[in-house]
């Protein structure tokens, strides 16, 4: 049955180039909201789903794209193990294929990586239908180009994801989540003299006058490192971290567009507006409805980038736009690719 | 171009003494670490400024000249190996730390600087870059870039390409790029990803933004014995299934053992077949804890003998056998053939077995080096270029070895890079479409295929002469049909 769905989609893909007509991939349609909307007719994903195979004690877990994201979570679970960048899942039903195209990491990301420090291969399919196989489920492998990790957040433009196989990793023998008011200088100063030493913080947020630090390890490294810090022990803290995660916490219920700001964590963004700090301070959300040139504008001057995460409508510029010998990389890459230029379409730039 | 009028050209814009063309000049340039294949350049340039890069290689774009990349040299897969119709473009002089962000740990250094050098610097603000190859003393950030370096740290704190945010990068036509930020995420495709570990053949990367990690706390060794290498490898498997992930998990063969003990007196058992070095690192609390940990967790599958490093100096001791592992072997031969294949952890037995019978075959000893924790295996393959047919039989072994490692579903190499020695084997693990693909994307970059021509990836002209049996990810095409 996965090869008779792997048949049509080939078959798809390849009618779609002749025709030269788009197509846009599409999981659970989770994260639809996030990049453009790209033209065309919807290639469904979620069919070729399930996972291949899982070894806990090689820390590796390959999985078809469609398979779900919350399965995957439960059966890691199972043997104590966890996908240690800690994905947004944006909706029940969310993909692992969608997870790694979007490329969004979670709050443990400043400290464990993103997704695409884990991705070890990939499976795929390019814009002729050719189903095509790279890195593989080794930890490491340096033959041919850093293909798998390429696709990570490349949101669909450059192939259809088949398969991919994860490093994942034991879950933290215990955590527990600290609380300190400081206003947003101190917290800044904070969090990222505290990521100098050798604490083993695992999250970090701050908002309204309140620090939340999440520290995960040996139950005895968390009770010496609580002993030194100080701070509010936080009860309920899942819930809240799920919270920031997902973005149903109450600093994400506003009608204003939301802006995701990526910036180095020991730089201030003049922005006066509402504000959520993650990653150490690297991560900013921020509700504005500024105009889109401003608020990049700041963003650079804070040496940073800004996408528009979420609003009401869509306007043409989503993604921080490249400078153009950039772009012109970009635009090359994907005809490698994607020679007929099908696949989604004006999901991350205009023409691609 | 004939080779005086690029010498010309050079000369306009590069002082004298940046420009090497006599013969004696050029000769220690002739190979990288692998010092099998050997080849002059045309000319050596060693600029001193990024815009001399950028002069050489859009004079190199404009007459249609091929250009290699060379950072300390020490790479082991002839990917810095010069082209006699080529610019040898060194690095060297590009040795400056810019600048070290002590609050933001991050260090921003010119591609030439020493690996441990920036860890050196780091080390003043508590600090430290944590890829660490055992040859970081000289080793360049370049070349590690260029390669995706690893170290024995490795399964914990991960390979070059997860511990750099940023890099400068000069296309062939003389663009400048800057890829990544100072941020932990940039727009676009992870070009940083697709740098790193791409051998020269994309772009000269001249500027590289690294991570720094404060020093852990604690860090303590533990070295274990076991009477064969089947249970030391269990043991490895024993470690990371109790949810522990060491800082270090090294293994050694028989042979290793007794080489590096030779060498450094590291300390090592000798009566055994296999030793483990396990390190943990974090805080003091914590490490207390894994030690004992993982002590009974050894005991328990079988070792013959577990010693915790008493001291610091004892812990370094431990691991100075292990760094000085290849020089050590060297001492057992003439020369020593370095592999670098990587399998899934648990078929280390199988793959020692036959790597074994092949040494047997052969007539070639073997000493086995092994990143245990990730899978990543060296062996060492003693020979004498003197004699008369060594070298192609040590060069067929090592072939072997890389193919069996795509057999068992691994790769033919995890940190050295395919350069010109794993050419053939390319052909092995990856399909035609999927070098058909890599070939795409090199064109993406460089349309004429001046950066580092040759390496890395064959042609598909190449796979077809050579004929490869393709064992495509583990699956054999003939799987019943034998094969030794
Ligand atoms: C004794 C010994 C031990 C070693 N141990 C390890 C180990 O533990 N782990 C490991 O991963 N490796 C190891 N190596 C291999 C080697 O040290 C690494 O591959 C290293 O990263 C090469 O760095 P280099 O500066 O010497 O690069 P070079 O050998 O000079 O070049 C390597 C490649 O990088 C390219 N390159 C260099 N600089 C640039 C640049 N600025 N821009 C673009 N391309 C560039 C070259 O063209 C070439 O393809 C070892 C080697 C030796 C000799």
């Amino acid at each position: 049955m996965m090869q008779t769905l792997l048949d049509q989609f080939s078959e798809s893909i390849r009618l779609a180039g002749t025709r030269r007509r788009p197509l846009r991939i599409r999981g659970s349609g989770s994260k639809d909201f996030y990049g453009g909307t790209p033209s065309g007719e919807v290639l469904d994903a979620s069919g070729y789903r399930g996972i291949v195979d899982y070894a806990p004690e090689e820390l590796v877990l390959t999985a078809r794209a469609g398979t779900l994201l919350h399965e995957i979570e439960a059966v890691l679970a199972e043997q104590g193990q966890m996908l240690p960048f800690e994905p947004p899942h944006f909706g029940p039903r969310a993909t692992l294929g969608g997870c790694v195209a979007a490329g969004l990491s979670g709050p443990r990301r400043a400290s464990s990586g993103a997704v695409r420090d884990f991705v070890l291969g990939v499976r795929m399919m390019n814009g002729l239908g050719e189903s095509l196989q790279f890195g593989g489920q080794v930890m490491k492998n340096v033959a041919g180009y850093d293909v798998s990790r390429l696709m990570a957040g490349s949101l669909g433009t450059l192939g259809l994801l088949l398969e991919v196989s994860l490093k994942v990793l034991p879950k933290p023998q215990a955590e527990a989540t600290l609380q300190f008011e400081l206003n947003e200088l101190q917290a800044l100063e904070k969090m990222n003299r505290w990521a100098g030493q050798p604490f083993p913080i695992s999250a970090t947020c701050y908002h309204d006058h309140v620090l939340t630090l999440r520290l995960s390890g040996a139950q005895s490294a968390i009770q010496a490192t609580h002993a030194k810090l100080g701070g509010q022990l936080m009860v309920a803290d899942d819930e809240f971290w799920h919270g920031i995660r997902e973005q149903t916490s109450r600093f994400f219920r506003e009608e204003s567009s939301l802006w995701r700001v990526s910036l180095p964590s020991t730089a201030t963004l003049q922005l006066p507006s509402k504000q959520l700090i993650e990653w150490g301070g690297a991560l900013r959300w921020v509700f504005t409805d500024e105009d889109g040139a401003k608020v990049r504008a700041l963003a650079e001057q804070a040496r940073g980038q800004a996408t528009l995460f979420r609003s009401a409508t869509k306007p043409k510029i989503i993604f921080h736009p490249l400078p153009k010998p950039l772009l012109q990389v970009h635009q090359r890459m994907k005809r490698a690719f994607d020679p007929q230029g099908i696949f989604n379409i004006g999901r991350m730039y205009p023409d691609f | 171009m004939k080779s005086d009028r690029l010498l010309k050209r050079l000369r306009e814009f590069l002082p004298p003494e940046s420009i090497l063309s006599e013969r004696e000049d050029l000769n220690p340039y002739e190979s990288d670490g692998l010092t099998a294949f050997r080849q002059l350049p045309l000319v050596v340039v060693i600029p001193e400024t990024e815009a001399q890069v950028q002069q050489v290689l859009r004079l190199c774009f404009a007459e249609a000249v091929p250009v290699v990349a060379r950072g300390a040299g020490t790479g082991l897969s002839g990917g810095a190996l010069p082209l006699s119709n080529g610019v040898l473009l060194s690095l060297a002089k590009f040795s400056r730390i810019e600048h070290i962000d002590p609050l933001a740990r991050t260090a921003r250094v010119q591609p030439g600087v020493r690996n441990l050098a920036i860890s050196e610097a780091a080390a003043a603000f508590g600090l430290y870059y944590a890829p660490d190859p055992s040859s970081q003393i000289v080793c360049s950030i370049g070349g590690n870039v260029a390669e995706n370096s690893g170290g024995v740290h490795c399964l914990k704190y991960g390979l070059t390409v997860n511990n750099i945010l940023a890099l400068r990068v000069i296309t062939i036509e003389g663009e400048i790029l800057e890829i990544g930020s100072a941020a932990l995420d940039s727009t676009g495709y992870d070009l940083l990803a697709l740098m790193t570990g791409s051998e020269g053949m994309l772009g000269v990367i001249t500027e590289v933004t690294v991570k720094l990690l404060p020093k852990p706390e604690r860090a303590q060794v533990l070295l274990a014995g076991f009477d064969s290498v089947e249970k030391a490898g269990a043991a490895v498997a024993d470690i990371i299934s109790a949810g522990i992930i060491p800082a270090g998990l090294e293994m050694m063969d028989k042979l290793a053992i007794r080489a590096a003990e030779d060498f450094v007196h590291a300390g090592y058992p000798l009566d055994v077949e296999a030793i483990l070095l396990c390190e943990l690192d974090g805080m003091n609390e914590e490490v207390s804890v894994e030690i004992k940990r993982v002590h009974s967790i050894l005991q328990q599958a079988g070792a013959t003998t577990v010693r915790t490093a008493l001291d610091d100096a004892e812990r370094l001791k431990f691991w100075a056998g292990r760094k000085a592992a290849f020089p050590a072997v060297g001492r057992l031969a003439p020369d020593y053939y370095c592999m670098d294949g990587t399998i899934p952890r648990k078929r280390l037995p199988q793959v020692l077995r036959r790597i074994h019978d092949y040494s047997a075959h052969f007539g070639l000893a073997v000493a086995n080096v092994f990143h245990a924790g990730d899978g990543n295996l060296h062996p060492l393959i003693l020979y004498d270029a003197n004699k008369p047919g060594e070298l192609v039989r040590a060069e067929a072994f090592g072939a072997k070895i890389l193919e069996l490692c795509v057999e068992v579903g691994g790769s033919i190499t995890g940190e050295h890079g395919v350069g010109v020695e794993k050419i053939d084997q390319m052909c092995v693990q990856f399909m035609t479409q999927e070098l058909a693909l890599f070939h795409a994307l090199k064109k993406s970059w460089d349309e004429q295929g001046l950066l580092n021509p040759g390496k890395a990836v064959p042609t598909l002209h190449r796979c077809a002469e050579y004929g490869a049996m393709h064992v495509h990810h583990g699956k054999a095409k003939f799987p019943n049909v034998p094969r030794f």
